[in-house]
């Protein structure tokens, strides 16, 4: 019982939040790109928040489940298909064995998630069942999957209450642009006040140099104020550096642990799902908040996903109606 | 503490920088600090990064904010740091130098005007520290090479570089943890596993021990590498003797 990997997609891994507790030895962190689609869609489904899900890269791939589960399918829209039908995003799906879910290039975002309610069989390697490519550990053998793959459940899970509220608004993919909210530092101070104003004023633009370990950046040249290197440092998720070519590197999931460029701040982690889903030649602005502002946004985030795990956990109207009906119909039969 | 400065690093990490120079003081003080973090166990902390001259470290803002994280360690940092207490541990790692485990040993005695005995000879007779790991899982930042065979990076970097590798990259020295591509020039190699996923503890030497390498044959480096294999051989560590001499030669901390 399991899913069998008929085609891999372009980049199709097991992920969750990563493997922190490591990077002091060198391991990155890895772990999903888009954090914010990765928790609904294990929320949708009542797995825990860092269970295992697949992710998938621009291109998807097509499965075929070899028993009954439940999943749920978030992040950008990558006109799923399940046996040939379009397949619904942000809600519980009950899939039978036999059917094959397929998905195209991403119409909208470029990653998408699939959660399974029958948890992946996949070993947890120091504390996580995220791949990590480069050091080819963890996951599925430590690499992407490829066609004739086989993953097994973990457990059988085919019942979920309230199964018909189980339906979120999707989020927005279609934006062509994106602000991105950053703390500034810790070197900030090794750059212009020209240069910082560069960096908060003008408009970037997402190249192809973009893969699970960073983002290049293109735009006005961001001026530093001396040196433009510093002694090797730790390295933070979403941290900018910038070169003294001037232009910014945003690091994302599989950044290496250390680098020696300064980091003139980094994107704050509520609005990395914001660029991981943005394509060549998006449009990229940074705004500064102060690490208070920011630490308040990662709180109402929380409170947002919790609303949202609320909202899914009452009876439907429908049922409801149904339900309410039977109980009078009931109560007439009782007073008979 | 004097020129130390707590710094944000986005809303999820924050960054200690000490005093920003490549030093086996600065570097001691990293330890003893993180040595004190590990003890408080202070909640919400999910990673302690050291490196040269800076402590990063990754938090949960869910369980701890930047502001407490940042009295915290404020107050941690006014504590008396045990610098001077730990004994130095050194892993003896063995070497067969040249030939095709070493194919730039005469590259880099050419470079030094040196006999490559002369070159193995003062390659072995240091105490390297490990200042920080990074860049590849166990990869050691090596300081104190003798400046006589400091040699430039390859012009063309190779597109594997075996397991094991030991090589010089400019004013650095080091061992290449897991096949990788690189530029250091290549002088030996040694049977031991600084990185092996299947093993308990998959990470061999940390920052803040040392480094010794010693030359052995082939049928040295045979012997060893099949009781590697076997899960056998067991590294030596011995408790470092000589003064602290390291002078912190090298400046540099780029990427290999």
């Amino acid at each position: 019982m399991g899913i069998r990997i008929l085609k891999g997609g372009m980049l199709t891994t097991v992920q969750d939040l990563g493997r922190y507790g490591y990077q002091s030895q060198g391991f990155s962190v890895a772990g999903v790109m888009d954090v914010r689609s990765f928790k609904i869609a294990n929320l949708l489904i009542d797995n825990p928040e860092n269970e295992a899900v697949l992710e998938f890269t621009l291109i998807g791939p097509t499965l075929e489940f070899t028993s009954d589960t439940i999943i749920a399918i978030t992040g950008g829209d990558f006109t799923a298909t399940i046996n040939g039908k379009p397949a619904d995003m942000y809600t519980a799906i009950y899939m039978k064995k036999g059917d094959i879910l397929k998905f195209g290039s991403a119409r909208t975002g470029t990653r998408g998630y699939i959660a399974f309610s029958s948890y992946l069989q996949i070993p947890t390697v120091m504390g996580s069942r995220c791949t990590n490519l480069k050091s080819g550990i963890g996951g599925f053998k430590g690499r992407k999957l490829k066609e004739g793959d086989y993953i097994n459940f973990r457990i059988k899970r085919r019942y979920l209450p309230f199964f018909l509220s189980r339906k979120l608004t999707p989020d927005n993919f279609e934006q062509d642009s994106a602000t991105l909210r950053v703390v500034l530092g810790p070197q900030d101070k090794m750059f212009t006040k020209q240069g910082i104003h560069t960096f908060l004023n003008e408009e970037y633009t997402v190249t192809g140099d973009f893969d699970r370990m960073g983002c290049r950046l293109e735009g006005p040249f961001i001026a530093s104020a001396g040196t433009s290197d510093i002694i090797s440092d730790g390295i933070a998720y979403g941290a900018i550096q910038v070169p003294s070519h001037g232009k910014p590197i945003v690091l994302l999931s599989d950044r290496q642990t250390t680098g020696g460029y300064p980091k003139i701040g980094a994107v704050i982690y509520a609005d990395i799902p914001k660029l991981v889903q943005r394509k060549t030649d998006h449009k990229i602005r940074f705004e500064a908040v102060t690490i208070e502002e920011a630490q308040k946004i990662y709180h109402e985030e929380i409170l947002e996903l919790e609303a949202m795990r609320k909202a899914i956990h009452v009876p439907c109207k429908e049922v409801l109606e149904i339900r309410l009906a039977a109980k009078r119909l009931n109560k007439l039969f009782d007073e008979q | 503490m004097e020129d130390v400065k707590i710094l944000t690093e986005g809303d999820t990490s924050i960054l200690i920088a000490f005093k920003q120079e490549i030093s086996p003081e600065v570097n001691a003080k990293i330890a003893a600090t993180v040595k004190l973090i590990r003890q408080q166990q202070t909640p919400g902390i999910v990673d302690v990064i050291p490196t040269y001259a800076s402590l990063l470290i990754n938090y949960n803002p869910q369980v701890i904010s930047y502001g407490q994280l940042k009295r915290r360690l404020t107050a941690l940092l006014k504590m008396d740091l045990d610098t001077e207490s730990s004994a130095r541990r050194v892993f003896e790692i063995p070497v067969c130098y040249g030939g095709e485990y070493g194919p730039d040993l005469h590259t880099i005695a050419e470079h030094a005007g040196l006999s490559e005995e002369e070159v193995i000879r003062i390659h072995s007779s240091t105490e390297y520290l490990i200042y920080m790991l990074g860049f590849l899982p166990g990869f050691c930042y090596l300081g104190g090479l003798d400046e006589r065979i400091h040699t430039p990076r390859l012009a063309n970097p190779r597109k594997a570089i075996p397991a094991g590798s030991v090589g010089i990259g400019g004013s650095q020295t080091g061992i290449y943890p897991m096949e990788s591509p690189g530029g250091w020039q290549l002088m030996g190699k040694t049977p031991v596993r600084t990185y092996d996923p299947d093993r308990e503890v998959p990470i061999l030497v940390y920052a803040g021990e040392y480094i010794h390498f010693y030359p052995v044959d082939e049928d040295e480096f045979n012997r060893i590498k099949a009781a590697v294999d076997d899960g056998t051989y067991e590294v030596t560590i011995r408790e470092g003797s000589a003064p602290d001499t390291a002078d912190g030669g090298e400046k540099n901390g780029k990427e290999a």
